[in-house]
């Protein structure tokens, strides 16, 4: 944490683990009998309980979106240049909502929580989670907190789906999705860089079909390699340009086989952190949960039938430089949207730094999602 | 209310859809909203413009019409499909009236003339291209790349099988002048046609 806090921080935030004992039936048609949710919640909720935002997380997301854990935390939550005091999630207007999804690992349950059955931890047998389910879940916690009625759900990414999947499952539960730089689904392309995350993971030797647990190891070497080639497809070939170019961490070329280039010290850092602390098979079902992620799908493939079911209003923001989900996605869905006669708001913003660019504050970016949010938060109070 | 949005939104039923083709800050759809329950997007490129739709609760979205068209919304989509001041503007006018009255019943479209007896005038004079309050460039900079006067106009929608509903033509202030009625394509400094094709209604 900085010696102070900025004024425009949400401050310390300490997160709660909340219990659910009724069983939760899952798409893959298992069903999970209790388990918990940690959540973080940021400003106040009001008399009606009609100001609530969700914050739905990405793939290594988590509860913790702003703010500080403690005084000694380095760095806020991860979307803590969106959400806070007059910021474009403006925490005195809005009571936000932000959890760990089911299958998580940061306390919510996931395959690296004990199982009841065998009080071992799940593992491989943690049941494969959809979006959809998510969605279910969510519901559930807002029965929980009081909230009937979202005044928006809010996303980027693996985020903006679950927003979308909420206008479709639950019409009447949200008055607006906001779906950042998402899609309507992935494309083979995005399934094939899955897949190969994935393969690192299974066929590091540590793996041990999902058990690693049991043989007190954690799969790195894959776990390494999967963020590796899941964060360059995040940036842009301009920003990882700008940042690293041809840069060599000494001055000549050594011809051997070690990190010479900075960008490859940089990918090796980023993957040994993450996979320090991330779970192996949280990857694994959250890159499924993406690959699954289809709402046309019931729907002969007709993205704006599914849409029919929809009542919120939506804000689509896409990046220019994004090419995991591209402006093309953004725009399928804006269309499908329109098709269906829905309410929806669209814009491709100019910015650097590739999918990861709905992470950082770009004065065009931060002047439509505050003029929009502040829209949602007149609303709100009227 | 500006009065050229006056006369167009007594052209509005309630509830009608409505696409608004270059819809700027979205005055005129917020107000069809507000006063006449109608529904519907606005199409805008500039930044402020959109932050400003969005802020105030118009569905806008950012789409070009000379580089992506109208190509995503279904024939017959809209009731009505609005175009204030941006004819002149785009790079094919010939091409976003077919599309018009493809995606919509009906249109709507308001431009600057330029046979106004001032601009006339100004270039008859100074054989300078002609300035005015609305054509307010130089040349070189001009956003306006296709201007033409209302006989340009009704010649191209004969052409093209355009029926002309109605015509209002008012002057610089866009007062409904009784002159411009009289001689519009001298007097008249920007008409406002409704405009649909011959077999609709």
């Amino acid at each position: 944490m900085p010696d102070s806090l900025p004024a425009d921080s949400v401050g310390v935030v300490t997160p709660q683990t909340l219990h659910f004992d009724t069983p939760i039936e899952l798409a893959c048609g298992q069903a999970l009998d209790s388990y918990d949710l940690v959540i973080e919640t940021y400003g106040q909720l009001n008399a009606d309980a009609s100001n609530a935002v969700l914050i739905c997380h990405a793939l290594s997301g988590h509860h913790h979106a702003a703010g500080y854990h403690s005084t000694d935390e380095r760095k806020p939550g991860w979307w803590d240049s969106c959400i806070g005091p007059g910021k474009p999630i403006d925490t005195n207007r809005f009571f936000v909502v932000s959890l760990n999804n089911l299958g998580g690992c940061h306390g919510s349950t996931g395959p690296n929580s004990a199982n009841p059955a065998t009080g071992k931890p799940y593992g491989p047998e943690f049941p494969v989670i959809t979006v959809g389910d998510w969605v279910k879940s969510q519901a559930l916690l807002a029965d929980r907190l009081g909230i009937q009625c979202w005044a928006a759900v809010v996303g980027g990414s693996l985020g903006g789906m679950q927003a979308l999947q909420w206008s479709l499952d639950y019409p009447e539960r949200l008055k607006h999705a906001v779906v950042i730089a998402s899609t309507p689904r992935l494309t083979a392309q995005n399934i094939a860089f899955n897949e190969v995350a994935r393969q690192a993971i299974t066929s590091d030797r540590e793996f041990h079909d999902g058990r690693y647990y049991d043989f007190d190891v954690v799969p790195r070497r894959g776990l390494m390699l999967a963020r590796m080639v899941g964060h360059i497809t995040y940036l842009s070939d301009a920003s990882m340009g700008e940042k690293f170019g041809r840069e060599l961490r000494d001055q000549a070329y050594k011809f051997g086989y070690d990190a010479e280039f900075q960008v490859e010290s940089y990918l090796r850092y980023q993957g040994e952190r993450f996979s320090e602390s991330f779970d192996a098979n949280t990857y694994l079902l959250m890159t499924k949960a993406l690959d699954y992620f289809d709402p046309a799908y019931d729907y002969g493939g007709d993205l704006a039938r599914a849409l029919a079911e929809a009542r919120c209003e939506f804000l689509v923001l896409s990046f220019s430089t994004d090419w995991r989900f591209t402006p093309a996605r953004s725009e399928e869905l804006v269309n499908a949207m329109i098709a269906a006669r829905r309410k929806v708001s669209y814009s491709e913003i100019d910015a650097p730094w590739g999918h990861d660019a709905f992470l950082i504050p770009t004065p065009r970016y931060t002047d439509i999602f505050t003029a929009y949010m502040d829209r949602v938060a007149r609303e709100v109070s009227q | 209310m500006r009065p050229d949005l006056e006369i167009i939104q007594q052209w509005i039923q309630p509830g009608y859809h409505v696409l608004d083709l270059g819809c700027g800050d979205g005055t005129l759809l917020d107000y069809l909203q507000r006063e006449r329950g109608a529904s519907g997007f606005g199409l805008e490129i500039n930044p402020e413009h959109i932050t400003t739709c969005m802020g105030r609760g118009v569905a806008v979205i950012e789409q070009n019409l000379d580089t992506q068209g109208l190509g995503n919304f279904d024939d017959g989509s809209f009731d009505t499909v609005l175009m204030t001041q941006a004819l002149q503007a785009v790079r094919r006018p010939d091409k976003v009236l077919d599309e018009m009255l493809r995606v919509g019943r009906e249109g709507i479209v308001t431009f600057p003339n330029f046979a106004h007896w001032r601009l006339r005038w100004g270039l008859a004079l100074s054989g300078r291209m002609p300035e005015s309050e609305a054509l307010p460039y130089k040349w070189y900079n001009t956003p306006n790349i296709r201007l033409c006067t209302f006989k340009d106009f009704e010649a191209l929608c004969r052409q093209k099988g355009i029926r002309i509903k109605s015509r209002r033509v008012v002057d610089g202030q866009h007062q409904n002048s009784w002159l411009a009625r009289l001689w519009p394509n001298l007097l008249g400094e920007v008409a406002i046609y409704r405009i649909t094709r011959e077999n609709e209604q």
